[in-house]
């Protein structure tokens, strides 16, 4: 039974067929925002408003012409794609759904889960940076650089914000942070600040607008994925959205209270979040240009970092002198 | 470690073929190299072999943005030869037409620097107004892209009461709308810390680099055809000349957000004022042997035609000048120490057109690498050679 419920856990929720379809959903969510941001339609074709768009396209990926470079190095070309999808996709899998047991310590939940989430939300960007470098493309290097370059920039503001309401909550398990604020939701006014800092520093990580820097298509075309093609782009493509998923999953959970409410109000609190997340990260990614690399790297060290420290130092005064 | 990125012929931020060839330290910028030729098509040869009536149409073909300014500079050029004196309507209507260009021209590449910058929201909202302009040039031409409204002697078509109405109508949305986008282009932060210092070129440098257009007035050179030499209606409507004086991107889409207030000014002026009386007179079908260079201030700076006539009804040579080609020695030393992300947006502010620069024809043997630059006789022997040495083939196979 134990083994059925954790296949269950692994495959259909929260595993890989709920993130593919919630995933999918997401990425039309906000290309519909975005569109109607802009005055356009968005899509309206495929499925009811336009909503089977994303697995649309995604099949139509997987069905087109796979190349290879020549000069590419062919073992590490070839698994990025899957490497990436399955790390983001585990990321998932620790989120806070149902799928834990409150009092004792699973595969899923456990002491120190937050700082997992974190570490397998920042090894896309090494498989991103491996992935424009192993394609030997002048515009996949550039782009592989500028990758690495950014991550200098946000990866630090983005853990401080993320890390003070767990050090608010007294815990590192994300469970019992959103149980904490479930129980003290006047305690989540503090962290404001941390969440509109991790909410910047997640669309860099996301590389939307302005961030969009190591795929920029009018500077160096594709960018890092300048030489993918076919079933490997789709598998990076999936696993951006699920990367998108997963980070506004991580942000609502820690920021907005989690999700609870058994199977049911659990998912319909996680829907309603995430999406409440991602749609800030549509509305930013709509009414801004693209800045320049170097842009980025003193944006996040002037403003990003120490704001970042000044929450930590608020959510710090706060633990001290009122709980 | 320095190493060459090739922008084109094919690329994302390239709408035409042009070849930019930039060597490149770590993401700055510390040599460029403009390669042409890409979209030859013969037309100065073809406008030899063409009448007088003939060849508006063809130079109207020249540029889909700025078909006017060509037939208009091709057409005074010809008035001129011809010692004809076309009526003031017509000339009203032909400067109508002309700013409306310019504003859809200038929209357009609002556009296109939002799209290069990055921010796509900026070029879906320019491009949805852009169309409030193509409609008032359908209504009065019939066509949005190639307006065919010049003629020998005047312009075709006549403006009543009522498009009159609705253009000013219209003008009053357009006014609004570009007073936000020079709110947004202005003061959006992300935008501007795009633009604001990117393509630096100093006073000096547009003037010896003969820059035209809004290029060289964002580099503080009042330098304008309209004002400096009128044509058509331009020496009796009033007008300021636009100038910046941060002399990079920034001023450049300054520039051409004031100049779309100017052209709204112009046209309401024109509106108010158009003189009755005939729209065109008639032109003679041959020019006496003679010859004329025409100026006219396009959208993106000063477009030149020099027509040499030898008596007959075609002309003896048509040479053109756009203003992209004028702009393009300046271009290279606009991107160079600049960082390789604001490439398209320097290259994108001089509004290159690059259909309209094309005039010769570079060949590059692939083997040798050698250069050279080639005139259409040449070009037409080489064809002449090759196909005498191929034996005659048949490919074709009937497949059952």
């Amino acid at each position: 039974m134990a083994v059925l419920k954790t296949l269950l856990y692994l495959i259909v929720y929260p595993g890989i067929i709920f993130l593919f379809v919630y995933s999918t959903f997401c990425e039309w969510f906000d290309r519909k925002v975005y569109a109607r941001l802009q005055n356009r339609m968005g899509p309206t074709h495929t499925g009811r408003w336009g909503i089977l768009q994303p697995v649309a396209d995604f099949i139509k990926l997987m069905s087109k012409e796979d190349i290879v470079p020549d000069k590419a190095d062919k073992t590490l070309f070839i698994l990025l794609p899957v490497f990436g999808l399955a790390i983001v996709a585990t990321a998932g899998l620790l989120l806070p759904l149902w799928h834990y047991s409150a009092t004792e310590a699973g595969f899923n939940s456990f002491p120190g889960d937050i700082i997992v989430v974190l570490y397998l939300l920042s090894l896309p960007t090494l498989i991103f940076f491996l992935a424009g470098w192993s394609s030997t493309n002048v515009f996949s290097t550039i782009g592989g650089t500028r990758v690495l370059t950014m991550l200098f920039g946000y990866e630090v503001p983005l853990f401080l914000s993320v890390l003070t309401p767990a050090i608010l909550a007294g815990s590192w398990r994300l469970a019992e942070i959103a149980r904490f604020y479930q129980q003290t939701p006047a305690l989540l006014l503090p962290n404001i600040l941390g969440f509109f800092i991790a909410l910047i520093c997640i669309q860099a990580k996301l590389e939307r607008t302005p961030f969009d820097i190591p795929h920029a298509e009018t500077e160096i075309v594709g960018g890092t994925f300048t030489e993918y093609s076919g079933k490997k782009l789709a598998f990076f493509r999936l696993m951006t959205d699920i990367e998108l998923v997963v980070s506004s999953g991580l942000i609502a959970a820690v920021f907005l209270g989690g999700f609870p409410g058994g199977v049911l109000l659990g998912l319909v609190n996680f829907v309603i979040k995430t999406l409440i997340v991602i749609f800030f990260l549509s509305l930013i990614r709509a009414l801004t240009s693209r800045i320049r690399v170097d842009q980025v790297v003193s944006f996040a060290w002037k403003y990003l970092a120490p704001l970042a420290v000044l929450q930590l130092l608020i959510v710090i005064l706060i633990k001290g002198l009122l709980l | 470690m320095k190493f060459n990125i090739p922008i084109g012929p094919q690329h994302p931020a390239l709408k035409e073929p042009i070849s930019l060839r930039m060597t490149v330290e770590g993401e700055i910028i510390r040599d460029a190299d403009i390669r042409l030729g890409y979209n030859h098509r013969g037309l100065e040869k073809l406008a030899e072999e063409r009448t007088w009536i003939q060849n508006i149409y063809l130079t109207e073909r020249i540029c889909g943005i700025c078909s006017h300014s060509h037939t208009t500079c091709y057409v005074q050029g010809v008035e001129k030869l011809m010692e004809i004196e076309p009526p003031q309507r017509g000339l009203y209507i032909r400067t109508l037409v002309a700013e409306l260009e310019r504003v859809h021209s200038h929209l357009l590449w609002l556009g296109v620097a939002g799209h290069e910058a990055g921010f796509d929201s900026f070029f879906m909202y320019t491009w949805r107004d852009r169309e409030v302009v193509m409609d008032i040039l359908e209504m009065i031409s019939g066509n949005r892209v190639h307006y065919a409204m010049n003629t020998l002697g005047g312009v075709r078509r006549d403006i009543d009461e009522g498009q009159r109405k609705h253009i000013l109508d219209s003008l009053e949305t357009l006014r609004a709308r570009s007073e936000f986008y020079l709110k947004i282009g202005a003061n959006e932060p992300t935008f501007v810390a795009r633009l604001a210092g990117v393509g630096y070129l100093s006073k000096e440098k547009a003037m010896d680099l003969c820059a035209v257009g809004p290029t060289a007035r964002a580099s503080n050179v009042a330098r304008d055809v309209r004002r400096d030499d009128p044509y058509a209606a331009y020496d009796e409507t009033p007008f300021d000349v636009c100038t910046a004086e941060t002399c990079d991107v920034l001023g450049r889409t300054v520039v051409r957000i004031k100049e779309l207030f100017e052209s709204y000014k112009i046209i309401e002026f024109l509106l108010k004022n158009l003189p009755a009386g005939a729209i065109s007179v008639k032109a003679p079908t041959k020019a006496k042997p003679n010859e004329v260079l025409s100026r006219y201030e396009a959208p993106r700076g000063e477009n030149t035609h020099y027509i040499k006539s030898n008596g007959t009804n075609k002309p003896e040579r048509l040479k053109i000048r756009a203003p992209t080609l004028a702009n393009y020695p300046a271009t290279v030393e606009m991107l160079k120490n600049g960082f390789i992300a604001d490439i398209p947006l320097i290259f994108a502010a001089i509004d290159p057109c690059i259909c309209c620069a094309e005039r010769t024809v570079e060949t590059l043997d692939a083997r040798s690498g050698e250069e050279k630059t080639l005139r259409f006789s040449e070009l037409r022997k080489l064809a002449d050679e090759r196909y005498k040495k191929l034996s005659p083939k048949r490919n074709a196979v009937w497949p059952f």
